[in-house]
């Protein structure tokens, strides 16, 4: 069971509490997260990545374990902790000011 | 009794504002969608229970929610938490892709940007939703970069109108201060197949075939920041407005100038007249009197306030040219708020009403035709939009 943690905009959105669990077939990667994530949820589709380029939307970030997963391949294995779910994956909205 | 809803769109979210027809004790609910701009939301007239609303955000994009009893509950079509293997929906209703079909679409990918150079279309949100005049399920997008696109399945889907993007002159269109934006569409009751749209800063067009070609009509708008003032393409149109019974005859506030046309917008000419400032962003026209308009002159386009920060609706009874201020009920001193393109709109009862919300929060109503005003709330976030249903 993969744990993920959306910005409480999203969960507003998607009417959820608290952190989401998830089950994700196959390698646990950005991808496979988000895939599954957009499934169960498909009123997030759009909000994290583009619906064409399925490129992160530039003021989110990827987070977990301590470490910025932003910018790792969105193919590349989350860490191990992730997967066995003693971690979450954070979905962060940028602090990025604004009005 | 008549009853009136307010639909209102802020940056921090949307408001509904309710009354009888007395229009003096009101009822608000939101902020729906908080902490979202909400850059409009409009009820069809087919169904006035029916409300789509336009709610986007910097960090997570762009979201269409559609409501089906009058705005008490939303729901994202076709966004729904996972049903079955067989029901999933799709969650596509904020997918808003250009068509770069060879069949619908031509391949016309770029826009002029700024410094002159080419750049692809990019959508960034929906500024204005127009619902149909028949049908609850059918309803068209404007949108940044501008197009227009449609959905008849109540928003859960949408498709472009290449058309009008792929009618010669999109790369010489190109972004005014707000962005690359389609604000205005207005349906003809008259002619099912006739529209018009206004983009920033492209102009206006129009199409007699439901949005299959599209021609410019810009003739007689003249614009200081082009090299050739008379150009086809390219100025800055803010808001354009039709009466009804009208469907021949606009108005137009462009970012100066305000214009009128007489024959669906061939040729335009000034009735800027005697305004302190032809500048400004909304337009209107009364419900019962198609040559009673309204405006609200704003200093410059680099001071977007009221000149002497004196707020004033400027109310003209001769379609223009002559017009006069309504300043009861609206502050007369220290008063720097802006009223952008979509934030006035009328109702239809016996005496017209007419609604205008500020960046300043406040959605000031006159139950007279303009000739008092007083605020119906006056803490909201900065106002973006403000549509008016009359209700039976």
């Amino acid at each position: 069971m993969i744990r993920v943690v959306i910005p409480s905009h999203l969960r507003t959105l998607a009417r959820v509490d608290g952190e989401l669990k998830l089950e994700v077939e196959g390698r646990v990667t950005q991808r496979s997260v988000l895939d599954a994530l957009e499934a169960r949820y498909p009123v997030l589709r759009g909000t994290i990545r583009d619906h064409v380029t399925q490129q992160r939307r530039p003021f989110l970030r990827f987070f977990a374990c301590e470490e910025d997963l932003s910018h790792e391949s969105p193919d590349s294995p989350l860490p191990e902790a992730v997967a066995n779910g003693a971690e979450p994956f954070l979905i962060i909205g940028a602090i990025a000011g604004g009005s | 009794m008549s009853k009136v809803r307010v639909l209102v769109g802020t940056r921090k979210g949307a408001f509904i504002l309710e009354s009888d027809g007395k229009r003096q004790d009101w009822s608000v609910s939101g902020p729906h969608f908080a902490g979202w701009e909400v850059y409009h939301m409009k009820g069809s007239p087919a169904d006035p229970n029916r409300l789509y609303a336009s709610q986007t955000s910097g960090w997570f994009g762009q979201i269409i929610q559609r409501s089906s009893d009058g705005g008490k509950t939303w729901e994202t079509p076709g966004g729904g938490p996972e049903k079955s293997p067989q029901g999933w929906p799709m969650g596509e209703s904020n997918k808003f892709v250009y068509d770069t079909s060879t069949e619908t679409g031509k391949p016309l990918t770029t826009h002029q940007w700024y410094d002159g150079t080419q750049k692809p279309w990019v959508f960034k949100r929906v500024w204005h939703l127009e619902p149909s005049l028949s049908h609850p399920d059918t309803v068209y997008a404007g949108i940044e970069d501008a197009a227009i696109f449609r959905s008849t399945d109540g928003a859960t889907s949408w498709h472009e109108l290449p058309g009008l993007r792929g009618h010669g002159t999109g790369p010489k269109w190109q972004p005014g201060a707000g962005g690359m934006c389609l604000h205005t569409i207005i349906l003809d009751r008259s002619d099912p197949g006739r529209m018009y749209i206004a983009i920033s800063a492209a102009g206006a067009f129009r199409t007699d075939d439901g949005g299959k070609t599209w021609k410019p009509i810009n003739r007689g708008l003249r614009s200081q920041f082009l090299p050739d003032q008379d150009s086809e393409i390219g100025h800055c149109v803010h808001h354009v407005a039709m009466h009804p019974s009208r469907p021949g005859v606009l108005f137009m506030q462009k970012h100066w100038d305000v214009m009128r046309s007489d024959d669906a917008g061939e040729n335009w000419k000034e009735v800027s007249g005697n305004l302190p400032t032809d500048f400004g962003f909304v337009i209107d026209v009364h419900a019962h009197e198609p040559e009673t308009i309204y405006v609200v002159p704003i200093k410059s386009d680099g001071e977007h306030y009221p000149p002497e920060g004196k707020l004033r609706v400027y109310r003209s009874r001769t379609g223009g040219n002559e017009w006069e201020a309504l300043t009861k009920g609206l502050p007369q001193s220290n008063c720097y708020v802006n009223v952008l393109r979509d934030a006035m709109a009328v109702d239809v009862l016996d005496c017209c009403g007419v609604y205008f919300g500020t960046t300043g929060g406040q959605v000031y109503l006159s139950a007279d035709a303009g000739d008092t005003w007083a605020p119906i709330v006056r803490d909201l976030p900065g106002v973006l939009s403000v549509e008016v249903q009359t209700l039976p």
